[in-house]
């Protein structure tokens, strides 16, 4: 190879806009290319996803919509990925979320939308924060690696919402199908006009902001930083470690798991069988292309449902849906593999260690 | 000279990039030349499908339907959306789908039903036609076929095919059509092999080609030498092609993805339907109601049966499908046991539409139960 990788002595903030725009546009010619050998004119096909997604009151709408549960798995996964603990599990506690959030709805449906709401964000979030309580203490306790155990409880969490949609909790008047009964009016979010757009997106905002303000301005936030940097340098700094992973871990679970409540109490208005199409897996992509930072999230989140919502929508372009699903990875696989380039640059071998 | 060849090498890297956004530009042009001139009288239908339309099976039945549609109406644009899962993005699906002026949308899964019964109010000029349901309203219709009838039939030759006497049924969701298609297959087994059973495991899903060939396979493990299905996909056919062991497919003629194992597959022809349905939409003689129609309207039919099967079980199978489509008599015919041996249908009786929709049971020869109530 005639270059090589030198770390860069500072990533200025040209070098942070510029690299990820080069890796769009990079990801937007490969796609162009697989679109042309199927037949498809790449700049229609774009022209249709973006215009889906961003260029209608209804497209963006959706966009949003998909944008909530990814802002708040997002905020929750990157608190924990902070701290270096790796809480894959968003999946599971998003499920664990909506189901102890449906359990409420269902028990107490004749309850005031004032109380009924709030007993349901609170009942989700200790239930997402108890599944999430799991890997942690065992992470604290006993060493036992986060990343698998938070993993495998997602199926655990799947599972038993499928258990309880097709057993005790299915609706009598469904014919068998997989679905609880529909929630009550005051179970229901309010939405915005006539979108499906629902107030989730403002918690979601606000929790952000909150977010910001305590890993940048408390003393804990701080800790938090401290420990993912080194956890010697925050041990020797007298900092309880075993405390705090349990602590990140039930807080990171408890806001994966208000994409559950707000999901269920907000667009399907009822647990269902395949209620969340991944949205735990894709906060990871999110939370990561955020760099961590509850306020990037944000609009990397609007811009992820903008590429779900665009992916699905130019099928009526013909393009079938396998082929959208690629173009969405390509965008990330360029996107992830050029965060390289933000710590590292290209530089030319000398001539004699390439000649010789 | 390394260095100026790679030099090369990224420049026409370049050069094929910009070609191909150049190639696009011309495709371009070259539609919308090519697009039909008399754009103010075409009609614009939307299709939404839970799975691809290549699964081969129930979708593709769908898509050839959608086709045929194209082919027949020449006023007729059809677009559609595939893989649309069966919960919050059916509703996006179907609003879209409206928004880009469609006058007919046909929603092909019974899990959409609750979103069009959502989203149809918000487009009365639209008329939506859900497959498989019972939910309407003054713009929705519904729509399906008696599978059943050409299932019973399959039924006919799984019987006499068996050796073990053990069939293996991979089923979706425990939801009345899927009942109605076991009990009535297995009505077709025990007609010409009463000491046969009907094995049947749920996958919950409608397509998951891993777990539909999972769950055949756990069947085939267990004893069973005839496999038939309730999926979208050729999975479980081609598990059964794998082991050496018979398969029935269903919903599209499956005999091309297992050519050893397959015996014949119930199927759906949509196509007469769908030209009928838009017909009526656009001469404005369309009303909200509910079509079921059996073999001798063609919308159901037993895919050719392979040449495995002797002759007289053909000749059966004939009789029987001559006998249906003339209403000679129905699938279910009583007297019917359940599971524990109870008469459900008493001699004489026949089981009514209604009974039908909402059937909870299974019949005598199941092996196999409906999650608790």
């Amino acid at each position: 190879m005639p270059f090589h990788l030198v770390r860069r002595q500072e990533s200025g903030m040209g070098i942070r806009i510029m690299v990820p725009l080069f890796s769009v546009l990079l990801s937007l010619l490969a796609g162009a290319v697989l679109l042309w050998l199927y037949g498809h004119s790449p700049l229609i096909v774009y022209e249709s996803m973006l215009k889906s997604a961003f260029g209608s009151y209804y497209g963006f709408s959706e966009t949003l919509v998909k944008a909530i549960p990814l802002m708040l798995a997002a905020l929750g996964i990157s608190l924990a990925f902070r701290m270096k603990l790796w809480n894959i599990g968003a999946e599971g506690q998003i499920y664990m979320g909506a189901f102890a959030a449906s359990g409420v709805a269902l028990a107490w449906g004749q309850w005031s939308a004032w109380v009924l709401l709030p007993a349901m964000i609170l009942a989700g979030m200790l239930a997402g924060a108890l599944w999430a309580y799991i890997p942690g203490v065992l992470r604290a306790s006993l060493q036992v690696n986060e990343t698998l155990s938070s993993l495998l409880l997602n199926y655990v969490a799947i599972l038993w919402v499928d258990y309880l949609v097709l057993g005790p909790w299915k609706d009598p008047k469904g014919l068998n199908f997989p679905l609880t009964p529909r929630f009550t009016e005051n179970a229901t979010l309010p939405t915005w006009g006539d979108s499906r757009v629902h107030l989730g997106l403002l918690a979601a905002l606000l929790l952000a902001v909150i977010l910001w303000v305590i890993m940048r301005r408390s003393r804990w936030g701080y800790e938090i930083r401290v420990i993912g940097e080194s956890w010697d340098a925050a041990r020797y700094a007298g900092m309880n470690i075993s405390r705090n992973i349990v602590l990140v871990m039930a807080l990171s679970g408890a806001l994966a798991a208000l994409a559950g409540v707000f999901e269920v109490a907000g667009i399907t208005h009822r647990l269902q069988h395949g209620l969340s199409p991944g949205y735990g897996y894709s906060a990871i992509i999110v939370a990561w292309l955020g760099r961590l930072n509850p306020l990037a999230i944000v609009p990397v989140a609007v811009l992820f449902g903008g590429m779900l919502v665009g992916g699905y929508s130019i099928q009526t372009e013909g393009v079938p849906v396998s082929i959208a699903l690629i173009l969405q990875g390509l965008v990330l696989f360029f996107l992830l593999g050029g965060e390289v380039f933000l710590s590292h640059r290209l530089a030319r071998n000398d001539k004699s260690e390439v000649e010789g | 000279m390394k260095r100026p060849t790679r030099k090369n090498l990224a420049l026409m890297l370049l050069l094929v990039f910009m070609l191909t956004v150049v190639a696009g530009c011309a495709d371009k042009k070259e539609e919308s030349q090519t697009a039909p001139p008399a754009a103010g009288q075409e009609l614009l239908v939307g299709f939404i499908y839970v799975g691809p339309p290549g699964d081969a099976g129930w979708t593709y039945a769908h898509d050839q339907g959608r086709k045929y549609l194209e082919e027949k109406l020449p006023y007729v644009k059809t677009i559609f959306q595939e893989s649309v899962s069966e919960g919050a993005d059916a509703e996006r699906a179907l609003n879209e789908l409206a928004q880009k002026g469609c006058k007919v949308i046909f929603a092909t899964s019974y899990g959409f039903m609750d979103s069009v019964i959502q989203v149809a109010p918000k487009y009365p000029d639209v008329v939506f036609m859900h497959c498989s349901g019972y939910k309407r309203d003054a713009n929705v219709g519904t729509y399906f076929g008696r599978d059943y009838q050409p299932r019973y039939l399959s039924g006919l030759v799984a019987g006499k095919m068996t050796k073990s006497n053990e069939i293996g049924y991979v089923a979706a969701y425990p939801i009345p059509e899927v009942i109605r298609c076991i009990n009535a297959f297995t009505v077709g087994v025990r007609e010409v092999n009463p000491s046969a059973t009907v094995k049947v495991v749920w996958t919950n899903t409608w397509y998951d080609p891993a777990k539909e060939k999972q769950a055949a396979l756990s069947l085939i493990e267990d004893g069973c030498d005839l496999i038939t299905q309730h999926q979208d996909s050729y999975a479980a056919q081609q598990a059964a092609e794998e082991k050496g062991v018979l398969a029935i497919g269903c919903d599209s003629d499956m005999h091309p993805f297992a050519p050893n194992a397959n015996l014949t597959s119930p199927i759906f022809n949509w196509g007469d339907y769908y030209v009928r349905t838009v017909e009526q939409v656009k001469n404005g003689t369309w009303k909200s109601g509910d079509y079921w129609g059996g073999l001798e309207d063609g919308i159901v039919a037993l895919a050719p049966i392979s040449d495995k099967v002797p002759a007289d079980v053909k000749q059966n199978v004939a009789a029987q499908e001559t006998g249906l489509k003339e209403k000679k008599f129905d699938v279910f015919k009583g007297p019917v046991k359940d599971q524990q041996g109870n008469i459900k249908i008493e001699a004489g009786q026949t089981m009514s539409d209604q009974d039908m929709l909402a059937l909870n049971w299974f019949v005598e020869g199941v092996v196999g139960t409906i999650p608790a109530q």
